[in-house]
């Protein structure tokens, strides 16, 4: 579990560091769909957080059931 | 010495992330208020309450949110209709939590309190959030620390303890200009008192009367786990509209794995109506010591009968409808909508019986039941 956490951190650093500096292939201009009400991840955080609340009182499974909370890179 | 360098190497890899260059702006959460009811009914249980959120930006580089969340809860389960009496009670939680913009990385702190008659729990949470690759990537990395205090209405002297320490790395990527995928991963261990101080399981006897007799559960005093999930969600023209998928994997070292997996549909009606239409199959195997019913007393040195690590699927449906409806009369206030959520759920269990149905011991038809879920809540944006 360990090795696997700190795997996924090491490479999670690594992508992030090799490329912050590459060119966006979508460009600001053409993110207007994706900020769309339609394409938000976490429109409602209220109700989505009382969703897996009542998913994990009666399911054995936790964790890695939210969204992302990231945007989606139109700000 | 061995969790002494992983929390080290959790450190680093945390300020080796924060201080990145990079060249895309953040930005703080929208400053929202939000008001909603639950209710959740099934299996002769019955939970409703309030929950509300309120978000507010302090300055330009703080954002902080406070939530208060209830559940009153009326249970005449499965476990109870088996061998206890019907109960009521209330669990409160309290939320706080501090968003920090900091260089192009927002930072996140927060701490968590959920209280019941005979169960405290409270967690402390640290996150960062980052934007690369000009902003088409989010990466989040969050750690959160857990501690239950377990008590027993029947026996003040009761108390155990339990810690929890959570691990989360999520992504969220721009494909394409109507494409956007997300991945989680989340590992949780725990440690202490996890199970239940009421549950019991049942175990054969000759010598009773039904034929069989119960015993309290007891469970390992550790377990870990991991899941990781999937996601996309790709914008159609139409409306607008999107649709969505994602599936999650899960496994712990109880011998329990599980997945499920979601499709669903998101439709805008002239900007005043969103229309939400998914659905959701969930599916696990049993723990390695689960049984319904256990051949003598102390067959195993761990016992569980707790149907949430029994073999089962569950099977839901849910609509959402938003109203997006004029604010104009306050003027402080940018945006409202009115909600609506409802969500039917199926539950089938493949190796937990119903005892009050009646048969003989270990012949009794399997259990099943339906649950309805609604939420009904006003979001104000200011």
């Amino acid at each position: 579990m360990r090795t696997l956490i700190s795997g996924v951190l090491l490479l999670g650093c690594a992508v992030s560091a090799g490329c912050s500096n590459i060119e966006p292939w979508v460009k600001p201009y053409e993110r207007a769909n994706l900020a769309s009400e339609v394409m938000k991840l976490d429109r409602n955080p209220v109700s989505g957080s009382y969703m897996n609340h009542v998913h994990e009182s009666r399911e054995g499974a936790r964790g890695a059931s939210g969204s992302s909370g990231g945007g989606c890179g139109c700000n | 010495m061995a969790k002494q360098s992983f929390f080290r190497l959790i450190a680093g890899a945390l300020a080796a992330f924060v201080l990145l260059p990079v060249a895309h702006a953040q930005v703080l959460p929208d400053d929202r208020f939000d008001l909603l009811y639950h209710s959740y009914e099934g299996d002769q249980i019955t939970i409703t309450g309030p929950s509300l959120l309120a978000r507010k930006k302090i300055g330009q580089k703080v954002s902080v949110s406070a939530n208060y969340y209830v559940d009153e809860i009326s249970s005449a389960s499965i476990d109870v209709r088996s061998y206890a009496s019907p109960y009521t009670e209330q669990r409160n939680e309290f939320s706080l939590s501090a968003d920090y913009l900091v260089g192009e990385t927002i930072l996140t702190a927060g701490y968590t309190n959920s209280d019941e008659q005979d169960f405290e729990a409270q967690t402390a949470f640290f996150g960062v959030a980052q934007e690369v690759f000009g902003g088409l990537t989010t990466v989040n990395l969050s750690y959160a620390r857990g501690w239950d205090e377990i008590g027993q209405v029947t026996d003040p002297e009761f108390f155990r303890e339990a810690d929890r320490r959570l691990y989360r790395v999520g992504l969220s990527q721009v494909i394409t200009k109507n494409l956007l995928l997300t991945f989680d991963f989340e590992g949780i261990t725990d440690e202490g008192f996890l199970n239940n101080s009421y549950r019991q399981v049942r175990f054969r006897d000759p010598g009773d009367a039904r034929g069989y007799r119960f015993q309290p559960e007891l469970y390992p005093e550790t377990r870990t786990s991991s899941a990781f999930s999937l996601g996309g969600r790709y914008f159609i023209g139409a409306g607008p509209s999107a649709v969505y998928a994602n599936a999650r994997t899960y496994s712990d070292t109880w011998g329990i794995a599980a997945w499920n997996a979601e499709l669903g549909y998101t439709y805008s009606l002239r900007s005043k109506w969103l229309f939400d239409l998914s659905a959701r199959h969930y599916s696990q195997t049993a723990a390695d010591f689960f049984s319904d019913l256990y051949p003598f007393e102390n067959a195993q040195n761990f016992l569980g009968r707790d149907k949430e690590i029994s073999t089962f699927t569950n099977t839901g449906i849910k609509l959402d409808v938003t109203y997006d409806f004029s604010v104009d009369m306050f003027r402080f206030l940018d945006r409202g909508t009115l909600n609506f959520s409802y969500n039917y759920i199926m539950f089938e269990y493949e190796d937990f019986r119903n005892i009050p149905a009646g048969g003989d011991p270990g012949e009794e038809p399997l259990f099943e039941f339906n649950a309805d879920v609604i939420q009904v809540y006003l979001s104000f944006w200011f």
